[in-house]
């Protein structure tokens, strides 16, 4: 069961801390708290003017699911709009709900479909990410 | 006579049942323990024989409901020795705590203090941090040992001419360290403050002796002691009891009713708003009736025996670190434990299978996670009818926890 949830590619990007730390400079930063385990993370974000995320880079506290999320999430963000955050979170989304398989690393999250007490694993970091990018609308 | 776990977990059908092609190994039943027949059948008896409200009705039915309810009233009083019309049916543990914190708290002043402890669970403490902000009221927090104990070193410090009431575990949901209450009564005492005692941890492991313990306070949750959800049970001292405001209103609580005046029953009734929980409250009674005629202190060396084992094991693990007292002096089956590396989630997940079933998480306690400066931990919770099986394989899914993820 367990070999299934934390097949060889979910480990290598908890593993990889890819994208971890913070920024110098960020144009904001959002903490995200799972209120029933005590998972936290944050997220800097660096929009370049024309709105895309320059730089982004996460801080976790949280499990190996998190953790994986939050590099996939964080590589897959960088250099895009941030408005293409909404199209993000729908394909995280639709691979946890086993309606879309996802493009690249999303794909490996495809096998928490049936553990739904750890999709909130998952989707912390997309929360983060949607907060600091709300912050840096209002900023 | 010794203890025969096999003969006991006959009693438990649910531990029959396989769990991800495994035998199931329960230990998170510092969360919810597992129901005996014995439970399950008086509460089937209430249903199938007796099913009524208690209380006001003249017919049979309602006369065997009312007796039955107040039987079990009086196995939780046994259970707790003390009177059974100082026990008050509530819907848990928190329900207990809450019931105290509105109508004793609405007693106290502004500037009044309340002294909690750093590992309480939230239960213990979010009643009062909202009572405190609504009545003016001060919390003060005695600190945590490094192994997981109530510093009660600190209590000359913190309890003063001000504290009204110390409210602790009296074991702790996430170390098992068993609450210093001898000194915490001394310390109460010296200023007029009441003491309370959230027992959700210390009531599965056998009867209570309150008086010896000289608390005013004693809550317990059902569902932690092999009885069924929604039910709990609050003692108080009888002279505190009656003079406490009834905190719910509603039918069964009243002396009498007119628009002019209401006055209130006593206790427990004031306490108890409403149709109770009847068929919890008749399991409630037969879980306490089902303990108190185990031999705990075979079963006591039986638990013990496993947390040794269990401690013993987590010692082999060169990255496990137990979170509460190394040894067994003052503590009870209660085992927190972190792995480096790997987060709690993540070693429950593995664990999860193996069959073992286990906590993971700040366990609602997260000042006790900032004292610690974890996240959270892995929490094992032995009980009667846990064996040698159940430590093993949860040792087994540590090693294999730390072999996948450290």
């Amino acid at each position: 069961m367990s070999d299934a949830l934390y097949h060889d590619r979910i480990v290598a990007l908890a593993k990889s801390r890819a994208g971890a730390g913070k920024l110098e400079a960020p144009t904001a930063s959002a903490r995200r708290d799972n209120p029933l385990c005590g998972d936290r993370v944050t997220i800097d974000v660096r929009l370049d003017d024309q709105g895309r995320i320059a730089e982004i880079a996460h801080q976790v506290r949280g499990c190996a699911l998190c953790q994986a999320s939050a590099v996939a999430l964080t590589s897959r963000a960088q250099g895009r709009a941030k408005n293409d955050m909404t199209a993000l979170r729908a394909e995280i989304d639709a691979v946890l709900g086993g309606t879309a398989g996802g493009e690249g690393d999303f794909a490996a999250f495809a096998p928490v479909r049936p553990y739904r007490s750890r999709h909130d694993c998952v989707i912390l970091p997309f929360e983060a990410l949607k907060d600091a990018l709300s912050s840096a609308s209002s900023s | 006579m010794s203890f025969d776990v096999a003969s006991l977990r006959r009693q438990f059908p649910i531990l029959a049942r396989p769990v991800n092609g495994k035998a199931l190994h329960y230990l998170d039943n510092g969360a919810s323990a597992q129901t005996p027949l014995a439970v399950l059948d008086a509460v089937r008896t209430y249903e199938t024989t007796a099913r009524a409200n208690v209380l006001r009705g003249v017919h049979a039915l309602a006369e065997a409901a009312t007796e039955s309810y107040e039987t079990a009233r009086a196995d939780v009083a046994r259970f707790l020795g003390v009177a059974a019309d100082e026990v008050i049916f509530t819907g848990g543990c928190t329900a207990a705590i809450n019931l105290v914190a509105q109508s004793y708290g609405s007693l106290l002043k502004p500037g009044d203090e309340i002294v909690l402890s750093v590992l309480e669970h939230h239960s213990n403490i979010v009643p009062w941090y909202q009572l405190a902000q609504r009545a003016g009221l001060k919390l003060r927090p005695l600190p945590v040992t490094d192994d997981g104990r109530i510093d009660v070193s600190a209590l000359s410090s913190i309890v003063n001419a001000r504290t009204r009431l110390i409210s602790v575990a009296h074991v702790s949901n996430v170390t098992g360290a068993v609450a210093d209450v001898a000194a915490i009564v001394s310390a109460a005492r010296a200023v007029g403050a009441k003491v309370m005692l959230d027992g959700a941890q210390r009531a599965p492991h056998g009867p209570i002796d309150l008086p010896a313990l000289g608390v005013d306070f004693y809550a317990f949750a059902g569902h932690k002691a092999y009885a069924p959800n929604g039910i709990g049970a609050l003692w108080g001292r009888p002279e505190l009891l009656a003079a406490m405001p009834p905190f719910m209103g509603g039918g069964s609580m009243i002396g009498s009713v007119s628009f002019e005046a209401i006055t209130w029953a006593p206790p427990p009734r004031r306490f108890e708003a409403g149709t109770p929980p009847i068929g919890p409250a008749i399991g409630l009674g037969a879980a306490c009736r089902w303990m108190m005629e185990l031999d705990w202190t075979a079963v006591g060396s039986h638990e013990m025996g496993l947390t040794q084992r269990l401690m013993d094991g987590l010692a082999a693990v060169k990255s496990a670190r137990l979170v509460g007292p190394a040894g067994l002096q003052g503590r009870l089956p209660v085992v927190s434990f972190v792995l480096d590396n790997v987060h709690p989630h993540d070693t429950a997940q593995i664990l999860d299978s193996y069959g073992v079933a286990v906590r993971a998480g700040h366990h609602c306690a997260q000042p006790l996670m900032d004292r610690f400066d974890i996240a959270g931990t892995t929490r094992a919770c032995i009980a009667p009818y846990n064996d040698n099986t159940d430590v093993d394989a949860l040792l087994d899914g540590v090693r294999e926890a730390v072999r996948r993820f450290a």
